[in-house]
């Protein structure tokens, strides 16, 4: 196939954009293990300023993870029955529910975190806690579960799908688990898949709601930058980049090998030698 | 295979069944039924005359109104939830599973039912050949086309060996010409099986070849329930008459055994006098010398259908009828035509 210098031109152009995002990545993982960043590489590379981000920051990284997880968690138990009452319960009210849940999407990160410290900042141990910061952020991600759950559901007749499954036996809860939410998984990685990112680069809320004592990852990176090295900056940058691109890829994996799932292996696997049989 | 399904069909029962959705609509007026053991009974009628409500009430999807009772068997099932009635559907969507295998969509109701995997794997061959898809088992259901998915809708709601099999309109969605080859082949396997069946249909041709009786509807009632030649050569009412097939009518005076009217005499089998309708089909008509007419006219169209070819004749009085005669005469619009009523071809609708 012959290509025209349009396609050229496009390559060139998406190469500069790929660049210019990615070149600053490339430069903040250099500076990260660079001995001197003043001169350069030539100054040999070193795993110094890891462990120092180790040191003074390991506890935001843990902190991180326990509440990006524990938002998936909720968001997961909350946002899938959610979608699947919006869909079912196509009134009026249902409509003004989903848009409801957009409000947290909408309305800026700070004034969320604002209303959540107005309405239970006087509860001292939970606005001391981690949990405090898990309740924002469960806030901003819900809508995105919601979303992403609802919008698959809403592509096929879901209905027609569960009434089939109650004519042969199904209840609701075995049709809940073996034909909506099977059904639904696509929605349900992609939703997880936003959660946890969001989760884990959260910094507007998480900086007016946490505490000294609950720092999380990007609050701590906001930290390190106004106060320490530019070596100690750029390594806990290369720490966060190292703890979500192996989730983003993971998950992205998780989502793509469904499509050959099948549930009833055994059966399927026995039915050739059947038709073989009743052939001969 | 006949044998291992149960071949004693349980016979269902409505008394009373009405439906008003919340809104005040009403979809059905109170009706009683009997679908008789082992028979086919196709539910007819144009869209919105309740037939499908009529199926989902016997399926449990929606709950007649107060005072309404089903009975399968001797046992009433009204407050059943659909889950525990034991039936079988065919939704005219298919819905087959779309995240499991043909095989696994067939095997569905058997796991629900906890059966063990080898008697479920037994049982979906079984299906598998029954329907003669047995290549197609371990397919996604995207890799089926409308008529595979068809024969898997119908195995999968066999496997479970249902009390009544409940079908909503199945062929709508398939061309024609699979659509009359599968007709004939679900109509050869329900008599095998010998499972009572409910069958919506809104084609009457569909519903003739496969209905032992055929319950027509409109407006949310049961107009009639009979045989498939039954509805068709006694209609009970002008509705009837209307709907199924295409019809002739005839309006004159009767005396004396004949029906006069502006185009000619045609003899009536009874006793009526006065002011009288009779209908009679394209065929109930045949082209014949002027003496032996009882009928003349004029030909104003004539369309050549293969087996047979179909005029348009126009008569005195502004009477316009609809005649069919045989391939080989090839009649033109504009000759003049005698025609005559075949014995047993005219149609006495009750007032």
């Amino acid at each position: 196939m012959r290509r025209g210098g349009l396609f050229y031109a496009q390559l060139a152009f998406s190469l500069c954009v790929c660049s210019f995002l990615i070149v600053p990545v490339l430069m903040s993982v250099t500076a990260g293990f660079t001995a001197n960043y003043l001169h350069g590489v030539r100054s040999g590379l070193t795993l110094r300023w890891i462990g120092e981000v180790w040191g003074l920051y390991g506890d935001t990284i843990f902190r991180s993870m326990l509440v990006a997880l524990s938002c998936l968690c909720l968001t997961l138990a909350l946002g899938v029955p959610a979608a699947y009452a919006l869909l079912r319960w196509k009134g009026r009210l249902g409509r003004a529910v989903e848009e409801l849940l957009v409000m947290p999407v909408a309305v800026p990160g700070l004034a969320t975190a604002l209303g959540l410290i107005l309405a239970y900042g006087r509860f001292g141990a939970f606005r001391q806690s981690w949990l405090f910061i898990l309740a924002g952020h469960v806030v901003f991600t819900l809508p995105f579960m919601v979303r992403a759950v609802l919008a698959v559901l809403a592509s096929m007749d879901l209905l027609a799908l569960e009434e089939s499954a109650a004519s042969l036996g199904a209840g609701f809860w075995q049709r809940l688990w073996t034909i909506v939410i099977p059904n639904a998984r696509s929605g349900i990685l992609a939703g997880s898949m936003t959660v946890v990112t969001l989760s884990i680069g959260e910094f507007n809320l998480t900086w007016m709601l946490h505490t000294p004592l609950t720092k999380t990852l990007p609050v701590g990176l906001a930290d390190s930058y106004a106060s320490m090295r530019l070596e100690i900056g750029s390594a806990y940058t290369v720490v966060f980049i190292a703890m979500i691109v192996p989730l983003l890829v993971g998950l992205q994996w998780a989502a793509h090998p469904l499509k050959e799932t099948t549930r009833q292996g055994a059966a399927a696997s026995s039915s050739p030698a059947a038709a073989a049989a009743v052939q001969a | 295979m006949a044998q291992t399904l149960s071949s004693i069909g349980t016979p269902a029962r409505l008394e009373r069944c009405g439906k008003t959705f919340d809104d005040g609509t009403r979809a059905l007026e109170p009706v009683d039924l009997e679908i008789r053991s082992g028979e086919i009974l196709v539910l007819l009628g144009p869209s919105g005359c309740g037939k499908t409500t009529l199926l989902r009430i016997v399926a449990g999807l929606e709950r007649p109104d107060a005072g309404g009772r089903i009975f399968f068997g001797p046992e009433e099932v009204t407050a059943l939830p659909i889950e525990r009635r034991n039936v079988g559907m065919v939704f005219q969507s298919y819905a087959l599973f779309p995240n499991m295998t043909v095989a696994g969509n067939i095997a569905y109701g058997l796991r629900i039912r906890r059966l063990s995997r080898a008697e479920q794997a037994r049982q979906v061959r079984e299906m598998l050949a029954m329907m003669q898809i047995e290549e197609l088992a371990a397919r996604r259901i995207d890799q089926l086309s409308g008529g595979q998915k068809q024969r898997v809708a119908l195995a999968r709601a066999l496997a479970v060996r249902p009390r009544v099999l409940l079908l909503d309109e199945p062929l709508t969605a398939l061309d024609a010409k699979l659509r009359e080859a599968l007709r004939q082949e679900i109509s050869a396997l329900l008599r095998r099986v010998g499972i009572t069946t409910l069958y919506v249909t809104h084609d009457q041709s569909e519903a003739m070849a496969l209905g032992d009786r055929i319950a027509v509807m409109s407006r949310g009632r049961i107009e009639q329930t009979g045989t498939p030649r039954q509805v068709y050569f006694s209609p009970a009412n002008q509705f009837i008459a209307g709907f199924i097939g295409t019809t002739n009518r005839l309006s004159g005076m009767a005396a004396d055994g004949w029906l006069t009217l502006p185009a000619g005499r045609v003899p009536m089998g009874n006793g009526r006098s006065g002011a009288t309708e009779v209908l009679v089909r394209p065929e109930g008509l045949s082209a014949c010398d002027a003496a032996e007419a009882h009928l003349h006219g004029k030909i104003r169209q004539a369309f050549f259908q293969g087996d047979r070819t179909r005029l348009i004749v126009e008569c005195a009085g502004d009477a316009e009828l609809t005649v069919d005669v045989p391939p080989h005469t090839d009649p033109k619009p504009g000759d003049e035509i005698h025609l005559r009523v075949n014995a047993g071809g005219l149609v006495v609708v009750p007032a």
